[in-house]
């Protein structure tokens, strides 16, 4: 039964793939103009050659066919306005930032999710409950570029306490960090609250406390772990949040990961790298919801494919 | 003559019995209402956003400015008296700017998530409606669109489709419906097989008759629900599009390319950026705050 599934997530995973790989191509097929246009009209002869150089000369067929044979290899081509350099090459750049920055979220988001939000649902009720879930409501609500600047001016410019921007030490990092994982650690502490009120006032709880086990035993062995199942399944869109999240507090902090390089090359209507970079984002986040899913079937016994949140 | 049996007595009906408490027994709607409005924050976010929406459509009459004129000797004002945010570095007036912003915010959130909800909620009505094989299939092309990461296929169709508001809307349409088809779709499959679906059947009614008359207005609980939650997904993907630079076009502003512009002169002219980023939080905040109570209003689960 398990193989099963993982054989028709992993099905499902391809076919989405696939389906990113075609949408992105035939969508910068149908972009009106020359990637090569500029302001001053560009002679003929150098635009075919240009044009021939790229290979955007042979027909869409062949062309779609040796940009599907370049994802295979991993070859994403070159990059059209920065001469000589190759997407892979700008992702192993700015993968290797991005990553570090994302993960440190990610662990923020976490840490700091399950312990407001196991506060809260534990303290139901109480003033320290309502405090943690509006507070909760106002992450969710506040954009991550808005708090990535107020933390900017309030930490690194009124007060000094942290270097303004660039990457490199690990104080550098921190207010993107935090920024970033504002929105996950509301949205974990959330879930948590609501998943972890439901199995407290089941009847095992109530055992476990007649037994009489300490707080942290009956919550390590048996709170924490049926609740956190809920959060699990939105882990994979939590990771793309803080993805996303990363292209504008990348370019807020000035840090050259790779959400710096998508906005970037939007701007500069660099379509190589957007392709190149889209499709790395959506196989992580696919790759991701796909071990999440996986992982959930394994941990869960009860859950049955249809119940599994594809999210 | 043996004594009657108590037990096997004629019942008597007394009248505090049949007493009738019609508080008990309020519709779905009214009771939903009334706990919404015992709900005092989720009050104050509705006030705070009608205050809002009335003051985005008569905000920008209050100045002699219009969200163009040019003052070039005024540029960077501080708040004052002629200006009442201050001016920005063309020396347009903030307050009038920010209240069109607030304009083109709100209707693009709103327009977008209304269109995501009829999309939505046809999709998923139909698929948990005609159920087996097409909703298989229809699932499961809504299971690969959703597994796409959601703000990166907007941002890929506005670098195609060219900034503007149109376009905005049309985007986050594309992609925002999914999650509003699912919910639609679960809630129609449980619909389906009630008793009260069967005597509608049963009293001969066509299919599209069932599905647009019963099944669709059961759900609407969790339609107004996901509208109030989406709008904020909505302004959220606006202000983000915009702040990237893929917004509306000068000189019309939204409040992301106006928190776009205000970070640039962040470190002189904080209140640049912190008034339109301001009145984007609480706008969210108004409409999430609003979304949760409905939610815990509306829920059938725990509707008695």
């Amino acid at each position: 039964m398990l193989f099963r599934i993982i054989i028709k997530k992993l099905a499902i995973l391809l076919i989405s793939l696939f389906f990113v790989v075609s949408l992105t191509f035939f969508l910068f097929k149908l972009v009106p103009g020359d990637p090569f246009a500029q302001e001053q009209a560009v002679p003929e002869e150098i635009l075919h050659s240009m044009h021939h150089h790229y290979g955007l000369d042979r027909p869409w067929y062949v062309q779609y066919a040796l940009y599907l044979k370049g994802i295979i290899t991993w070859d994403l081509g070159p990059s059209f306005k920065y001469e000589g350099r190759t997407v892979n090459a700008i992702i192993k750049e700015g993968a290797s930032i991005s990553l570090v920055l994302g993960a440190e979220a990610l662990l923020i988001a976490l840490i700091a999710g399950i312990f407001l939000g196991t506060l809260s649902a534990v303290k139901r009720g109480s003033f320290i409950d309502r405090l943690c879930m509006i507070g909760a409501v106002v992450g969710i609500s506040v954009p991550n570029f808005i708090l990535a600047t107020f933390l900017q001016y309030i930490f690194s410019m009124k007060w000094g306490l942290f270097p303004v921007a660039r990457w490199g030490s690990f104080a550098q990092s921190v207010l993107p960090a935090v920024a970033l994982a504002m929105l996950p650690t509301a949205f974990i502490a959330r879930l948590l609250r609501a998943s972890m009120v439901e199995v407290l006032l089941q009847d095992y709880i109530v055992t476990a406390k007649v037994k009489g086990l300490s707080f942290m035993r009956i919550w390590a062995c048996h709170v924490f772990k049926n609740s956190i199942l809920t959060v699990m399944t939105y882990l994979a869109p939590l990771c793309s949040s803080i993805l996303t999240g990363s292209f504008v507090v990348e370019r807020i902090f000035g840090i050259p990961g790779l959400g710096s390089w998508f906005v970037t090359s939007i701007l500069n209507r660099d379509y190589t790298v957007i392709m190149g970079l889209t499709l790395f984002y959506s196989g992580i986040l696919m790759a991701s919801v796909f071990l999440v899913d996986v992982l959930y079937t394994i941990l869960d016994p009860r859950i049955k494919l249809s119940k599994v949140a594809y999210a | 003559m043996p004594e009657k049996d108590p037990l096997f007595l004629p019942y008597q009906i007394k009248e505090k019995e049949i007493h009738y408490d019609a508080s008990l027994y309020l519709s779905y709607w009214r009771s939903g209402w009334k706990k919404l409005r015992a709900n005092r924050l989720a009050m104050a976010a509705l006030f705070c956003l009608i205050g809002l929406m009335l003051m985005a459509i008569v905000g920008p009459m209050l100045t002699p400015y219009t969200y163009y004129d040019t003052h070039l000797q005024l540029k960077n004002m501080k708040p004052c008296k002629m200006f009442w945010l201050g001016s920005d570095e063309l020396g347009r007036d903030l307050f009038t700017r920010m209240w069109w912003g607030a304009r083109i915010s709100l209707s693009v959130g709103m327009v977008a998530a209304v269109l995501d909800i009829i999309v939505g909620v046809l999709y998923g009505a139909i698929s948990g409606f005609i159920g087996g094989r097409v909703d298989e299939l229809l699932m499961r092309f809504a299971d690969i669109l959703h597994s796409l990461p959601y703000l990166l296929l907007v941002i890929l169709l506005m670098v195609i489709l060219g900034p503007g508001i149109f376009t905005m809307i049309v985007c986050i349409t594309i992609t925002g419906w999914i999650n509003m088809a699912r919910l639609i779709r679960g809630q129609i499959l449980q619909l389906k097989t009630t008793d009260f679906a069967l005597a509608i059947k049963a009293l001969g009614a066509s299919r599209w008759r069932i599905l647009l008359k019963h099944l669709i207005p059961n759900t609407l609980g969790s339609i107004v629900t996901m509208l109030t939650l989406t709008i904020p997904t909505a302004i959220f993907a606006e202000a983000f599009l915009s702040f990237l630079g893929l917004g509306v076009q000068a000189p019309i502003a939204s409040l992301g390319t106006m928190a776009h512009d205000g970070l640039s002169a962040l470190r002189y002219y904080p209140w640049r950026l912190f008034f339109p980023a301001g009145c984007i939080c609480i706008t969210m905040l108004c409409f999430n705050i609003l979304g949760d109570a409905l939610r815990d209003a509306l829920d059938p689960r725990i509707h008695l």
